[in-house]
């Protein structure tokens, strides 16, 4: 099984969402991140100041699935979330040791 | 206001002297309509989402200056200068309110107060139509469509019904008497219009976009009750009877709306809401306004309630046809407008018209056909024109913020700020400022 992170723009968690269901996964976590890639964050005007944005909002999306699936994952992600400009976000895939479903004790895959 | 001649500043001095009664209320109650503006903004920055409150609250408060300059320059002229041309449009005797001073009075009251008080009229009937295109609109597009709109929709309709020799009230005879066709069906067949030259909001239907502040909403409701008594109370654009009834109508109807609209949600929904008792208020308070100096409290009660039920269900109708009225200008101003408007042809009694009467007090159907022409052309004109205008601004730079603006938020996309900064990482622009900012480094926007 591997776990499957990709943090993307907030305005992409939709297509996101939508493409994979469309997919057939069946679960994922979402949560509200903050962080900088290779863009470095921006300055902005505010009030005639200049300020230094390091932290931009972005989401993390969180699904977990059999190692057979990574990689139709991974490739529906990217596809959902690019916009083509600075700031699209990553996504990456780690091995996941076990899973258990809390409700009745199933391990693995099943588990899924 | 039919009852008041309103008369060239010429003539008024002649036939009336100033009365002190009167200019001491009407400047209250001009300061009483300014406030309701504000009141409008919170009222819908509280039913928006989190991330487009400001703009929404903007797009009220900014009406507030654009207005004022467009009605110095050439509104007050057009809509209440002398006739120019059949009882459509007013002449440019005083644009820049040109040959009005101190000692010009309309009526009992200087005219400069009396143009102050129209122009507050004015302010909100604009901002009203931002209800309908919530969270999508370029504000730079809002700022060219307010006061264009202001000059080609809501001056010629003041002037047909308000204006000297406008032809709703001299030739058609209907009445409106704080302006259910100038403000509320005006505003509310606007935003239908400007609403569907947008387009819904992105995930409309399927999200469900749920008012993220009711207190808001309540204070703001609150704030608009409290101007509306000098709405409606001033324009009587006097100190007597006839502004004290308006005034009681206007509390009444206000009542009866909400307690209307409660009723039907808990007997459709199961649950009486704050967002239903808000509205209900409003939908109460819109009805009257073109009412409440034409018929008697108990014609009050009922116009009131009718609104406060018949908008219950009016603001649902969006769904069904699929036009992003956002905060249901439709569904509660125009609706309720169109009810109040219509209703004066049952309920108008002679004590306070000083003529017609209604269906129900031994006036025949005859005013109510007239009040129904009156709303059919109101209706279709503003409709129509504000489209047209819709049409070209978009067309000429665009009447909706980009996707990618709309779906991250108003607030941070146009505005660079965000309403509630709650977060420790700090998201918004409000960051610390950094000392010495180092502007070699890429500055384009991180998305």
């Amino acid at each position: 099984m591997k776990l499957i992170t990709a943090v993307v723009k907030p305005h992409r968690l939709d297509e996101v969402k939508t493409a994979l269901q469309e997919l057939g996964v069946h679960g994922l976590t979402v949560t509200e991140a903050s962080g900088y890639g290779r863009q470095r964050g921006h300055t902005e005007v505010y009030r005639g100041a200049e300020y230094r944005v390091d932290l931009v909002p972005k989401v993390r999306i969180e699904v977990v699935v059999e190692d057979t699936e990574a990689d139709a994952v991974i490739d529906t992600v990217v596809r959902a979330a690019r916009t083509g400009k600075i700031g699209d976000g990553k996504v990456w895939a780690v091995p996941v040791d076990s899973v258990v479903r809390v409700r009745t004790g199933e391990r693995g895959p099943d588990a899924l | 206001m039919q009852t008041v001649p309103i008369l060239a500043p010429q003539a008024a001095a002649q036939t009336a002297g100033l009365d002190s009664g009167d200019t001491a209320w009407l400047l209250a109650a001009t300061a009483l309509v300014l406030l309701m503006t504000p009141g409008l903004a919170l009222f819908y920055g509280g039913m928006v989402r989190t991330k487009s409150v400001l703009n929404m609250l903007l797009m009220s408060f900014v009406s507030i200056a654009l207005v004022t300059v467009v009605w110095l320059v050439a509104g007050y002229s057009l809509a209440f200068g002398d006739d120019a041309f059949a009882g459509l449009i007013g002449d440019a005797g005083h644009l820049g309110m040109a040959g009005i001073g101190p000692d010009t009075l309309t009526g009992t009251v200087p005219t400069l107060l009396f143009s102050t008080f129209q122009l507050t009229f004015a302010m909100i009937t604009a901002a009203l139509i931002s209800g309908a295109i919530a969270d999508r609109t370029k504000f730079t597009a809002w700022l060219v469509f307010v006061p264009v709109w202001t000059l080609l929709v809501y001056v010629p309709v003041a002037h047909w019904v308000w204006g000297p020799d406008g032809w709703i009230a001299h030739s058609l005879g209907a009445l409106d008497f704080a302006g259910g066709l100038v403000v509320e069906i005006a505003s509310g067949a606007s935003g239908l219009a400007v609403a569907l030259v947008l387009g819904p909001r992105i995930g409309f239907k399927k999200d469900a976009m749920r008012p993220h502040s009711l207190p808001l909403v309540v204070l703001g409701a609150g704030l608009l009750w409290f101007g509306w008594l000098g709405f409606n109370g001033g324009s009587a654009l006097a100190a007597d009877g006839l502004a004290a009834a308006a005034l009681l109508n206007t509390v009444v109807a206000g009542c009866t709306g909400l307690l209307g609209w409660l009723f039907v949600e808990q007997r459709r929904d199961g649950h009486p809401t704050t967002f239903g008792a808000a509205s209900g208020a409003v939908a109460g308070l819109v009805a009257i306004t073109p009412s409440c100096g034409t018929v008697a409290m108990p014609g009050a009660a009922v116009i009131g309630l009718a609104a406060g039920v018949v908008c219950s269900y009016a603001v649902a109708w969006k769904f069904r046809l699929h036009y992003d009225d956002s905060l249901d200008v439709v569904g509660v101003h125009f609706v309720g407008g169109v009810i109040g408007t219509l209703l004066i042809g049952l309920f108008a009694t002679a004590a306070m018209t000083g003529g017609p009467r209604g269906l129900l007090y031994g006036g025949g159907a005859a005013q109510l056909g007239k009040q129904a022409v009156a709303v059919v052309c109101v209706a279709a004109y503003t409709f129509l024109v504000t489209y047209a205008i819709g049409k070209v601004i978009h067309r000429l730079m665009g009447f909706r913020a980009s996707s990618e603006e709309e779906m991250t938020g108003l607030d941070q996309t146009l505005h660079a700020e965000t309403a509630y900064d709650h977060g420790v990482l700090g998201h918004g622009a409000a960051q610390t400022p950094s000392p010495a900012p180092d502007r070699t480094k890429d500055r384009s926007p991180a998305e």
